[in-house]
């Protein structure tokens, strides 16, 4: 028995930690939001060199074959550091439609090129969880027609991976005709998000599964969204009492005064045991089928309101300074604010795991 | 990521489910507040010792069953004894304080003469710690021991004994050097609740019962040979077992349990024909729950394994306190909101739910959130422990002092 990461898991992490140390300080955030780019040049390439854009693709396909496991300890480190770079869309959940609904032929035709680099694709399967301002897809004329929001990583992305009201996922790019891409702005500059409208649009379908492999991925976005809060979360904990170490009120430092050591302690004391809990979700996603859904919504949803509270908490611990932009603490906060909400706020997934327990089917 | 205990411990899973099947009807019913275990309670804690499903690693010679000690297998006993719903021995401050304490701190003596008959239940042990002046500053305890011709004479006044009328013994802390620092001056003594000077007085809680009492010491002499450990050094004594006790206030099969409970209590109560469970605000707060139940559960999962690989067990372990006391405060409150206006029903009231334990819980797991280490001394714990934040500038000096005069 063994509850934790493996030693190429935790060696893993440290690569990327000291990669988006090298490459992703708080000033390359800073440089790219303030350019509008949510794509980091110069992260990406490590990326590449790392292998990062071929993590989920199988080796057979020239990628490194990982699990959702191994992918959660890199989106929390890209949590930890805000890093501008695409990768939830682009590295997991595209790979991981193909893998899963793609025939034989678009496995070899696109997953090496996703590996590569070749091949940019965003994700846009928000409307399964939510339908919001009658947005949604469907197959017109054997064209996809309709609006599909909040398409992860938009910017850059020259094909798209889009769910249909139906669930079915299909394979568009970026340049058809009839295809309308409008970037979307966030509170989070460090991810992007935008929307398509189609208007018969050419597709390539994906397998008709009913929606299965839909929900894997949605499954998929949200144990990853909780560990990019993981890491974000965990950063501005560290943040906050290292501030408390250093500012100096009324003579001493103030992280000796109880008020603001049980605000750290109350952070610590709700943030800990979500990693446990996103670890076992992404682990549950890879062995245990049964259990992946609805511990997805745990991780997901608890996340969400544990970092709504480190990332408000954190900010007060630093007082005005907090709440100004030269700390650069705002990054962290948007970051967790936008995990949270995406792919299901806490109360929609708490109500898709109430009903995947059959806790509201009311039997009289 | 491995959940898979492996087949040596699958196959001693086994044995315990076939010793759960064959031997459950022998199990006293649950009443764990029983501070005196009835004929039944000792059987079967004598039947579980024999197996080695209860006082596991502790020496044959002292009335243990003498296993190594094996965090999984304890874990495997933990689990089958909470899912069959069957009670997994005595537990009591005796047991789980006292005993480890001996171990490691008690004479060969103390050891052979106190270790066997507490563990099978002949001997009921309450704890003398807190003082109504020395609480979560317990160091700063007063009831005094003065050394008179070979006896200490002892004088003061402790609170929080839970099991002090039914105990035959208690293991108590009294301030015997007066002259020394605050930490310095405390020893550990172990002696009889009959001896005279010594009057217990019921203390009525918030729950309308008296789970706790307080106990009054007047003259009450003791031999001084009996004590554990040295003169002046029982703080360092108590706390070598302290760490024990807080272990047991942060089980997550009882979470679990209890969310079952709640679960089981959403589906039967109605307003009109629909459900409490069918409420969406209440279900939502109920899947909030468990949620952080899971995590909870996971965490634990956590801190075994980083312990099976000889690591204390870090900040994810010093947050269990804490987190589960209130985790089960809130379990509780949300059962009391499912039931509306009967969730004020109580006692043996006409149409009172479950007896009223869910208000009874309510209640006193409120005084689980304040023994054992205040939710702020938990706090102060980890932020100064887990987040290696500065103590406060007067109690750091005090501390300092205290350390010292213990090493």
């Amino acid at each position: 028995m063994d509850f934790g990461l493996s030693s190429e898991q935790e060696m893993l992490g440290e690569t990327v930690r000291r990669c988006l140390a090298e490459t992703c300080p708080l000033d390359h955030v800073r440089f790219c939001v303030d350019a509008g780019s949510a794509v980091s040049d110069r992260v990406m390439a490590a990326f590449h060199e790392i292998g990062l854009t071929g993590l989920m693709v199988p080796e057979a396909h020239g990628g490194l074959g990982m699990t959702m496991l191994d992918a959660a300890v890199v989106a929390e480190q890209l949590g930890r550091a805000v890093a501008p770079v695409p990768f939830l869309g682009r590295s997991v959940l595209a790979p991981l439609a193909l893998m899963l609904a793609g025939s034989p032929a678009q496995q070899a035709d696109w997953l090496p090129r996703i590996a590569s680099g070749a091949a940019r694709f965003g994700v846009a399967i928000a409307g399964i969880v939510e339908e919001r301002d009658g947005a949604s897809v469907r197959i017109e004329d054997g064209g996809l027609t309709g609006t599909a929001l909040f398409a992860l990583d938009f910017e850059g992305a020259d094909h798209f991976i889009v769910a249909d009201a139906s669930g079915r996922l299909h394979l568009l790019a970026a340049a058809t005709t009839g295809v309308e891409p409008i970037a979307l702005q966030t509170i989070d500059a460090t991810r992007s998000v935008g929307e398509l409208r189609l208007t018969g649009a050419a597709a390539e379908p994906l397998a008709d599964d009913g929606g299965l492999a839909t929900r894997r991925l949605r499954d998929a976005g949200r144990i990853l969204l909780a560990a990019d809060s993981l890491g974000a979360g965990e950063a501005m904990i560290e943040q906050a009492v290292a501030y408390a170490a250093e500012r100096e009120q009324f003579g001493r430092v103030i992280g000796s005064f109880q008020a603001v050591k049980h605000m750290c302690a109350e952070m610590a004391a709700r943030h800990e045991p979500c990693r446990a809990l996103v670890w076992y979700a992404a682990h549950a996603f890879d062995v245990l089928p049964d259990e992946a859904a609805l511990t997805a919504c745990f991780a997901k949803s608890h996340t969400g309101e544990v970092h709504r509270f480190v990332a408000r908490t954190a900010t007060e611990v630093h007082g005005g300074m907090g709440f100004t932009d030269l700390l650069g603490l705002h990054f962290w906060f948007k970051r967790i604010g936008f995990d949270r909400q995406l792919l299901g706020g806490p109360e929609r997934v708490r109500a898709e795991a109430a009903q995947l327990q059959g806790l509201n089917a009311a039997t009289r | 990521m491995n959940l898979e205990y492996g087949p040596e411990y699958e196959r001693f899973r086994d044995e315990v489910r076939d010793f759960l099947a064959g031997n459950r009807h022998r199990a006293p019913h649950a009443s764990q507040r029983a501070a005196r275990p009835d004929a039944a309670a000792v059987a079967w804690q004598k039947l579980l010792i024999e197996h080695g499903y209860t006082a596991r690693t502790i020496p044959g010679e002292y009335g243990g069953y003498g296993a190594e000690p094996d965090i999984l297998k304890a874990r495997i006993i933990a689990e089958e004894f909470a899912r069959a719903g069957v009670p997994a021995g005595l537990s009591n401050q005796g047991i789980s304080m006292l005993v480890p304490t001996l171990l490691e701190l008690g004479t060969e003596e103390q050891k052979r003469r106190w270790i066997e008959p507490t563990l099978r239940g002949e001997i009921v042990w309450c704890q003398g710690y807190s003082e109504p002046g020395a609480g979560s500053d317990l160091a700063s305890l007063r009831t005094s021991a003065r050394e008179e011709d070979g006896h200490f004479v002892i004088n003061g006044q402790k609170i929080w004994t839970s099991t002090a009328r039914q105990a035959d013994m208690i293991f108590c802390l009294v301030r015997t050097e007066a002259e020394a620092p605050k930490h310095a001056g405390i020893s550990y003594l172990i002696f009889p609740m009959d001896l005279p000077g010594i009057e217990v007085r019921p203390l009525k809680t918030m729950t309308g019962h008296a789970e706790f009492n307080e106990t009054f010491f007047t003259d009450v002499r003791v031999p001084v040979d009996q004590i554990v450990g040295q003169r002046g050094q029982g703080w360092f004594v108590a706390n070598a077992t302290l760490g024990h006790e807080r272990g047991m206030l942060g089980d997550p099969d009882a979470l679990e349990n209890r969310l079952l409970a709640l679960i089981r209590l959403m589906r039967d109560e109605r307003v009109g024909s629909a459900r409490a469970i069918d409420d969406p605000v209440l279900r939502d707060r109920l899947v909030a729950l468990q949620a952080e139940v899971a995590a909870m559960k996971y965490n634990g999962m956590r801190v075994l394994s980083n312990q099976l690989k000889g690591d204390a067990g870090g900040m994810a372990k010093l947050i269990v306190k804490l987190q589960s006391c209130e985790l089960a405060h809130q379990i509780s409150a949300l059962a009391i909101d499912a039931m509306g206006e009967m969730g004020i029903l109580y006692s043996d009231s006409p149409r009172v739910r479950e007896g009223g334990t869910w208000q009874w819980n309510y209640m006193f797991q409120l005084g689980l959130i304040i023994g054992g280490g205040t939710a702020q001394i938990q706090k102060n714990i980890i932020a100064e422990r887990g987040l290696d934040m500065p103590r406060e500038p007067r109690l750091a000096l005090a501390s300092a002092e205290g350390r010292k005069d213990v090493a």
